[in-house]
């Protein structure tokens, strides 16, 4: 027990693993349209497996499977494929894009997050996502919460989850204020699984959010800006995802302007 | 081990659909419930058709409807269809109960499957006045026409206040709470769709019921409205909600679909009682989940069935109901005098019949919908059914000794079956076992031995 918890405590990749692989569970055991054994095994395997061949094409010497596990768990999560090859393919695509499209150091894209947005764009009649699938039972979302925002106190970027959520959930509360709408209808948005999962363990990734802190409510406000304006402007249902990826394009212009400190995982 | 005989049987939907989903208004005050309805969602690209069952049962003067829609709605783009379609969509993706007949215990495994299908049980246009007094509370009729029996108007407001007084004045009677929804909508820029029955078409069309009405529009929105349809409910209401589309099932973005339970071996005695069964279970299944997810029933490819529950709905009508993509040619029907085909054909190559039919049944109040149903077609094209599985034990003599393990094994299986009744309904248990012995499904279940000398069985066979 002890050791378990040492280890957890070690990196905060470990305390998302455990989170992810918690929710994997509860959505396996309790609710339907679950990925199968197959899904999971597949896309664990194809992302470990791309990390590490690009560890040996570039020379790097390391042997860190925490990154690939935990984006092949988003993808588990929130990724859902016609045919079972797309599973392992979204995998190699999401560590791929984190090897080939960087810029100064860092890649630019959220590894499952470019998946995601890859398949949707590229294979549309055989990819989607269910945002509706987690529900919205209040106590997995706080539970959600909770669980999440230990991993991130750990992280240290907690800040751009809270900075999303909060820009959120102000779009949300003025859209229903404007439109008279009962406090109900954003509250039942807001209790939603996906959302969550989304900011605590996609935009919240420190290594493709900005590296100073102004910088990154910034980034942060303009993903809920652009994912509110597709959500219902443009009626895509997907909106926080392509938010998401267009906003990283500008990670390396605040990162230019707002000079500050590289993200490390373990703390040295 | 089991030689299966199947027969399926074909049970109707306890819960019989009353109105249109969208809103009713009454214009006199006549007690009227919207307490199910059904609607056919037609969706490819950007193009909708909407189909709304009328069951409506009241005085068709007082029938009045209010539905949201994205766009304003021309005349072409209305339609009146056929009850018979809906009907026909609605048997062929209902629940079901299955039968399977035990082979003699004593007899060689042979294994065949066969299986029997059942046939499917299958005035207000506006003058000036009225332009003027719309004009003056800020509502603009976009349009106004005569479609079969119905009047219909489409309405853009500026401000709701107006709208409502507007729609009161015209003797439509809104529920309280309607105000702030029709605001809303109208900053969504929604407009309105209202129809109401006309009199003297519908005295000389010959029809004594409603038809359904039809919609097609073009719009990125994929949703269905239901809040105005809430105001005005005595208690939770529902909706079967069939959608059609190109690509895969649809689901809900902001609400969780839940599959209906399905493929339990259940006690012989529910065939009696499909119905009751089945609306039980529906509420059971909906309490578990706070009638906060959407039920699927029937997920299906209709490319092909195997079996088929009711006759496959032929490319014509699926047209009908809004499926534009398909090509006229193209039907399964057997031409008639031919027998009918137990497997719809595969369709001949370039003529694919890409439909894939979702069922959806929703119970909802305002507290647990809160907000209008948002859609997306997915690219899921898994087939789902809900289906009740009932065994029927071998009840011919069996005088091997395969016999014992057969009936021993028997009990359990009764055990089984009872435990699996309880659970999806939430019956009592004990009744349950009571009801089985009443009906000949007895716990003590023996072989049927004949006692007679071997001699006297084999000359007196």
């Amino acid at each position: 027990m002890q050791k378990a918890l040492t280890f957890i405590n070690q990196d905060a990749r470990h305390f998302q693993i455990v989170t992810l692989s918690v929710l994997l569970l509860i959505l396996a055991f309790m609710y339907d349209f679950a990925p199968v054994p197959e899904v999971i095994a597949l896309t664990v395997f194809a992302t470990i497996l791309t990390q590490f061949f690009f560890f040996k094409v570039l020379k790097i010497p390391s042997n860190d499977y925490r990154s690939p596990l935990i984006t092949s768990l988003s993808l588990c999560l929130l990724f859902k494929g016609a045919a079972l090859w797309l599973y392992p393919l979204a995998g190699v695509v999401a560590m791929a894009s984190k090897f080939l499209i960087r810029h100064n150091n860092k890649h630019i894209f959220n590894p499952a997050n470019a998946a995601i947005v890859a398949g949707l764009l590229l294979l549309p009649n055989m990819v989607w996502v269910s945002p509706g699938q987690w529900g919205n039972a209040v106590w997995l979302g706080f539970a959600l919460i909770c669980l999440a925002v230990i991993v991130l106190g750990k992280a240290g970027r907690a800040d751009t989850a809270l900075f999303f959520l909060g820009s959120w959930v102000f779009l949300l509360l003025a859209r229903a204020l404007w439109l008279g709408d009962p406090l109900e209808i954003p509250l039942h948005n807001l209790q939603s699984g996906a959302l969550l999962i989304f900011a605590f363990f996609m935009i919240s990734d420190p290594m493709t959010t900005p590296n100073n802190r102004f910088a990154r409510g910034v980034f942060a406000f303009a993903v809920a800006v652009v994912a509110y304006i597709l959500q219902y402007h443009f009626q895509i249902r997907e909106a926080i995802f392509y938010a998401l990826f267009i906003v990283c394009f500008t990670t390396p212009i605040l990162d230019y302007f707002f000079k500050a400190q590289f993200y490390q995982w373990r703390k040295t | 081990m089991i030689r299966l005989f199947l027969l399926l049987t074909f049970l109707f939907l306890p819960m019989s659909a009353h109105a249109f989903c969208g809103f009713y208004v009454a214009k006199a005050d006549a007690s009227l419930f919207n307490e199910a309805s059904k609607v056919v969602l037609s969706r490819h690209e950007n193009r909708t058709v909407m189909t709304m069952a009328n069951d409506f049962k009241g005085d068709v003067d007082d029938f009045a409807i209010v539905i949201p829609v994205p766009t304003v709605v021309k005349k072409s783009q209305v339609n009146v269809g056929d009850n018979k379609i809906i009907d026909h969509i609605d048997a062929y993706t209902a629940p079901r109960l299955v039968e399977y007949y035990d082979n003699d215990p004593c007899q060689q495994i042979f294994r065949k499957e066969m299986m029997m299908r059942s046939s499917a049980p299958m005035a207000m246009m506006a003058d000036d006045a009225v332009q003027k007094s719309a004009k003056s509370l800020g509502v603009t009729i976009e349009e106004s026409y005569t479609v079969g029996e119905y009047d219909i108007l489409i309405l853009s407001a500026k401000q709701s206040d107006g709208l409502f007084k507007w729609l009161n004045q015209e003797g439509y009677k809104l529920p309280k709470g309607a105000n702030k929804v029709l605001k809303s909508y109208i900053k969504q820029d929604m407009k309105f769709f209202v129809a109401k029955v006309n009199i003297d078409e519908f005295e000389s069309s010959g029809y004594n019921f409603l038809r359904p009405l039809q919609v097609a529009y073009e719009s990125d929105k994929f949703m269905l409205p239901v809040r105005l349809g809430t105001l005005n409910a005595k208690g939770p209401q529902d909706l079967l909600l069939f959608t059609l589309t190109k690509k895969g099932r649809v689901e809900p973005t902001n609400y969780r679909t839940t599959k209906i339970p399905t493929g339990d071996d259940i006690p012989l005695f529910v065939a009696d009682e499909f119905g009751e069964f089945y609306k039980d279970m529906f509420a059971h299944q909906v309490k578990k989940e706070g009638m906060k997810t959407v039920m699927l029933e029937y997920a299906w490819d209709m490319a092909w069935c195997d079996p088929c529950a009711a006759d496959p709905i032929p490319a014509e009508d699926l047209r009908k109901m809004g499926v534009w993509w398909m090509e006229k040619s193209y039907d399964s029907r057997p031409m008639p005098g031919q027998p009918r085909r137990m497997i719809a054909p595969m369709p001949p190559k370039g003529q694919a019949r890409d439909a894939f039919v979702t069922r959806m049944h929703i119970r909802y109040t305002a507290d647990t919908f809160p907000e209008d149903i948002m859609l997306q077609v997915t690219e899921d094209r898994e087939n789902f059914q809900g289906r009740y599985v009932m065994r029927h034990p071998w009840k011919g003599e069996a005088n091997c000794e395969m016999a014992g393990a057969y009936y021993s094994k028997l009990k359990g299986r009764f055990e089984k079956e009872a435990k699996n009744l309880a659970n999806l309904t939430g019956w009592n248990i004990s009744d349950i076992r009571k009801k089985m012995e009443e009906n000949g499904q007895s716990f003590n279940i023996k072989p049927t031995v004949d006692g007679r000398p071997w001699w006297e069985q084999m000359w007196n066979e």
